[in-house]
Formats: structure tokens, sequence, C-alpha cells
């Protein structure tokens, strides 16, 4: 008699875990966001809106691995600030988020993707330069990153470049962060084969800090927020990061441009910084000024 | 070719730290190594015991191995040192004092075993027997394979270049990065500046092996 009661609380007990872990679930999938679908757009003929909207589908490149802007979660759905930049986009082009292909990309195959039509578009923390610009065109930039510090926790005696001046700094060896901190703020370069890799001396105490483009930190932050923390919001270099698509495709890269310029009158952009990267970098950004060249 | 003169500073600050840290290394492996080797062969058992673990365990690990247990563990455990290159240099010579005791204890089975009963014979305690009649001989044989660990040691402090120290294998990769249309001729460089401290080794070894050379 006690067995079975005690058997019956048991089954209760992980009956109740179970309804527990599935609310769970339900309740990560709803922080991906829906951004509003716009109901019937109309567009030129034969423009790329056009040819998107009417097909109902959009194939967009991002990153799968950089938290905060484009990560993919165990749901298979990417979530991140470049994410939500996709999303708006495909909503104004009456695309709702289900309906949007993501595809990887990284560094190295960026510009190849858009080359080949893999991808329609790509939001990839993806930096404009002259040298991409050849290949590609850029719409945006939706965000200008740059170099910043991360620190320990405990922390208080770094918040600005200037303070590290002839102490141990670590980052990546060849970068261009670490050519930076070196010859223009006198740091201690402590060379390291990935960021990730400097973590360790810098939770060892043995460098002060750590140097790269703070969505990298701040990734690293997102993951461990009791251990490391931004030096600052504050970045000392620019990499503005722009929306890639085929060169020559003008009345397209203007017509994002537009939409980015809508989504920071509306609210949306703010929005969507909020839910993803504004979590670790509380100022929230302003939309940096559309380069319609 | 030119991305080597226009890089010399770099080359040759990495080569420097390279052969500081071959050289203060080897001498600490050389010291340790065969006072290793020295408490192989020592009539006290637990010496034996303790050197026998310790070669065993340490000799049969990969380097990278020390080296992270050097750079990262030991810091978590308290012992935290500002200059990485010490880290290197404990991972470095930690490693090669186990293969250095090995040869000499090969060394010492080459003396025979007559030369020790007939030192004990004499009324020599077995420290005398050790450094005056078996290790001058036994270290004598051993030059050509303590040249070779000595060879494998250089060569192994290129993994330092991942663990924080910027020696030559890291001003390598620094430099493939910022000249990746001459990957080649960077790497060139670097074998280059390996093979200055190591075919001179390959050398000093034939010579002070033609004098100090024993024949039995």
């Amino acid at each position: 008699m006690e067995f079975l009661t005690r058997r019956k609380s048991l089954l209760v007990a992980a009956s109740a875990a179970l309804a527990l872990s599935l609310s769970a679930c339900g309740g990560s999938t709803s922080t991906t966001s829906n951004p509003p679908v716009a109901e019937k757009p109309s567009f030129a003929a034969d423009t790329t809106m056009a040819k998107l909207s009417s097909a109902g589908k959009i194939v967009i490149g991002t990153k799968f691995d950089q938290p905060l802007f484009g990560q993919k979660g165990l749901d298979g759905k990417p979530v991140g600030f470049d994410v939500e930049m996709g999303k708006l986009i495909a909503g104004k082009l009456g695309i709702p988020a289900d309906k949007i292909e993501w595809k990887e990309t990284v560094s190295a195959n960026r510009e190849q993707f858009i080359k080949n039509g893999d991808v329609d578009i790509i939001v990839a923390t993806y930096t404009i330069n002259d040298k991409r610009k050849t290949e590609v065109d850029f719409a945006g930039p939706y965000y200008e990153a740059g170099q910043a510090l991360m620190v320990n926790k405990d922390n208080t005696s770094i918040t600005k470049p200037e303070d590290v001046k002839g102490k141990n700094v670590c980052s990546v060896t060849g970068s261009t962060p670490a050519a930076t901190i070196v010859e223009k703020y006198g740091a201690v370069l402590v060379p390291a084969a990935t960021y990730s890799a400097c973590l360790e001396p810098l939770r060892n105490k043995q460098v002060e800090a750590i140097t790269t483009d703070n969505v990298i930190l701040a990734g690293f932050v997102a993951k461990e927020p009791e251990a490391f923390k931004l030096a600052s919001d504050q970045t000392f270099t620019k990499e503005p990061y722009g929306i890639g698509l085929k060169k020559n495709d003008t009345a397209f890269r203007m017509w994002i441009n537009d939409q980015l310029e809508a989504f920071a009158k509306d609210g949306s952009y703010k929005k969507a910084w909020e839910a993803t990267a504004g979590t670790v970098i509380k100022t929230a950004p302003e939309l940096p000024a559309i380069n319609r060249y | 070719m030119d991305v080597i003169i226009e890089n010399l500073p770099a080359y040759v600050d990495g080569f420097l730290r390279t052969l500081f840290l071959s050289v203060v290394s080897g001498i600490i492996a050389l010291i340790f190594g065969t006072l290793l080797a020295a408490a192989r062969v020592s009539p006290i058992a637990a010496l034996r015991g303790f050197s026998m673990t310790y070669v065993e365990i340490v000799r049969n690990t990969p380097l990278t191995i020390a080296f992270f247990f050097a750079a990262v563990v030991l810091p978590r455990l308290g012992v935290t040192f500002q200059q990485f290159e010490v880290a290197a240099i404990i991972a470095l010579s930690a490693y090669t004092s186990a293969f250095i005791a090995e040869a000499v204890r090969s060394g010492v089975n080459s003396v025979p075993v007559g030369q020790a009963e007939a030192a004990r014979s004499i009324g020599m305690k077995f420290s005398q027997v050790l450094s005056l009649i078996i290790l001058p001989q036994a270290l004598r044989t051993v030059i050509p394979p303590m040249i070779n660990i000595l060879i494998a040691l250089v060569k192994n402090s290129s993994v330092a270049g991942a663990f924080y120290v910027l020696e030559l294998f890291g001003y390598g990769r620094q430099l493939a990065n910022a000249n990746g249309d001459a990957v080649l001729w960077v790497l060139v460089g670097v074998a280059f500046f390996y093979l200055l401290i190591t075919v001179p080794l390959g050398y000093v070894a034939t010579l002070v092996e033609r004098k100090v050379a024993i024949s039995r």
C-alpha cells in the first residue's frame, strides 16, 4: 500500500517535470520573433523585390556560430540580431519568417555565395570594405561594430583602451585588433591561436583583457556573464556591417536602405537589438548613416 | 623572398626567443634527466619508483598536454606567472628530461658491471661509484642520442607558439596571416632559422663525440 502511494507520487512528480520541461520548450520557441508581414506589397515589375515577393520565399545567408548575431540553436533555427534584420526585410517583401531559408555563410564563402546566386541576401556580421565592394554590393550599414576590450567581471581598472598601456592583453596572432592595441595603445600582446584560447589566461589573471570586435566579445560575455564583462560599450575602431547582395542590383539595394531607415523610425530596429545583442551590449545603437553609393 | 628580408627583425626576434627557450630548457633537462637516471639505478627503491613513474608518464604524454598543463592548469592551481616563457620552459624541460633520463640509463647499462663491482670492492660509496666511475663513461657513450633529443627539443619548442609565446613559429603564423600571398616564403624563412640552430648542433655532436669517445 505504502509502496503504491510512493509510486503514485513519483508518477505525479514525473508528469509535473515533463509538463514543466514542455512548457520550457514552448517558452524558448516563442522568443524567436515573427515580425509583421506586409499584405500583398506591390513592386515595380522585373525588380528583385517583385520576384522574391511573388515567389513567397527568400534565401538568407547568415552565420550559425556568432552568438547574439547569428547562431543556430538546438531547434535548428538561427537567432540573433542579423537574423532579426533578415526577418524584418523578408516581412516587408510579404514573406513570413517560416518561409525564409537560412543558409550558413562563413567569412570565406560569402562573396562566392552571392555571385553564384546561392543566397538572395547575406546578413552575417559582414564588414563593408572596398575590396569586397568590387565583388558584391552592400546595403546599409545597419550596425557599426568596432574593437572593444573584455575583462574579468571584478575588474574596474580598465574602462578605455588607454588603460591597457604596458599591460598584458590577449588577441589572435596577426589580427588587426592585435596590431591596433599594441601600436596605438602600447599594450603587451599575448598572442593566441583563437579568441577562445584567450579565455583561460584572462580567467587566471595572466592577461588583463582580451581585445577584438565587440560583437565577438559580447558572445563570450553572453556565455559566461558571471565571469566576464565588456570594459565599456564604447568601441575604438569602426567595422560597418552591411547587407550583401548581387552587384549592380541598385534598385534592390536602395529599397533595402529605405527599409532600414523605416525600421529605425518605427522602433523595430531598436526592438530587434534589445531582444538579441542588447542583452549584453546595453547601449542600443543608432542606425548608422546609410551609405547610398 | 622579399617577405623574409622585409620582416627580418621579426624573424630575428623569434629566433632569439626560440634559442632562449631551447638553451634554458636544454640545460635544465640535462641536469634533471641525469638526476632521474641516477635515481633509476640507485639502491633506494622509492627513488627508483619515482624515476620510473615520472619517465613513463611524461614520455608517453603528448607535449601539447604538457604545455596545456603548464600554461593553463598550473595557473588554475595558483601557480601564476606573467611571462608565458616560464610555462614553456617548464613544459619543455619536464618533457625532455624524461628522454634524457632514458638515454643516460642506456649509457649506464653499457658500462660493464664489473667496473661498479671493482669500485665497490675498494670501498667507494654508491655516490662515488656513480659520479666517478659510471656516469663519466655513460655520458660519453650517449652523446649521439643526447644530441638527437636536443635537436628534437629545438623543434618541439615550436609548440610554445600555440601557447602564448611569440617565438619563431608564432611569428611565422603572424607573418602568414599578414602575407597571404607569400606563405611559402614565410615558412621557408622559419625553416631556415630552425636549421640555423639544429644543423650546428649536429656538427657539434660529431666534434664532441670524436673528442670524448671511448673505445671499449
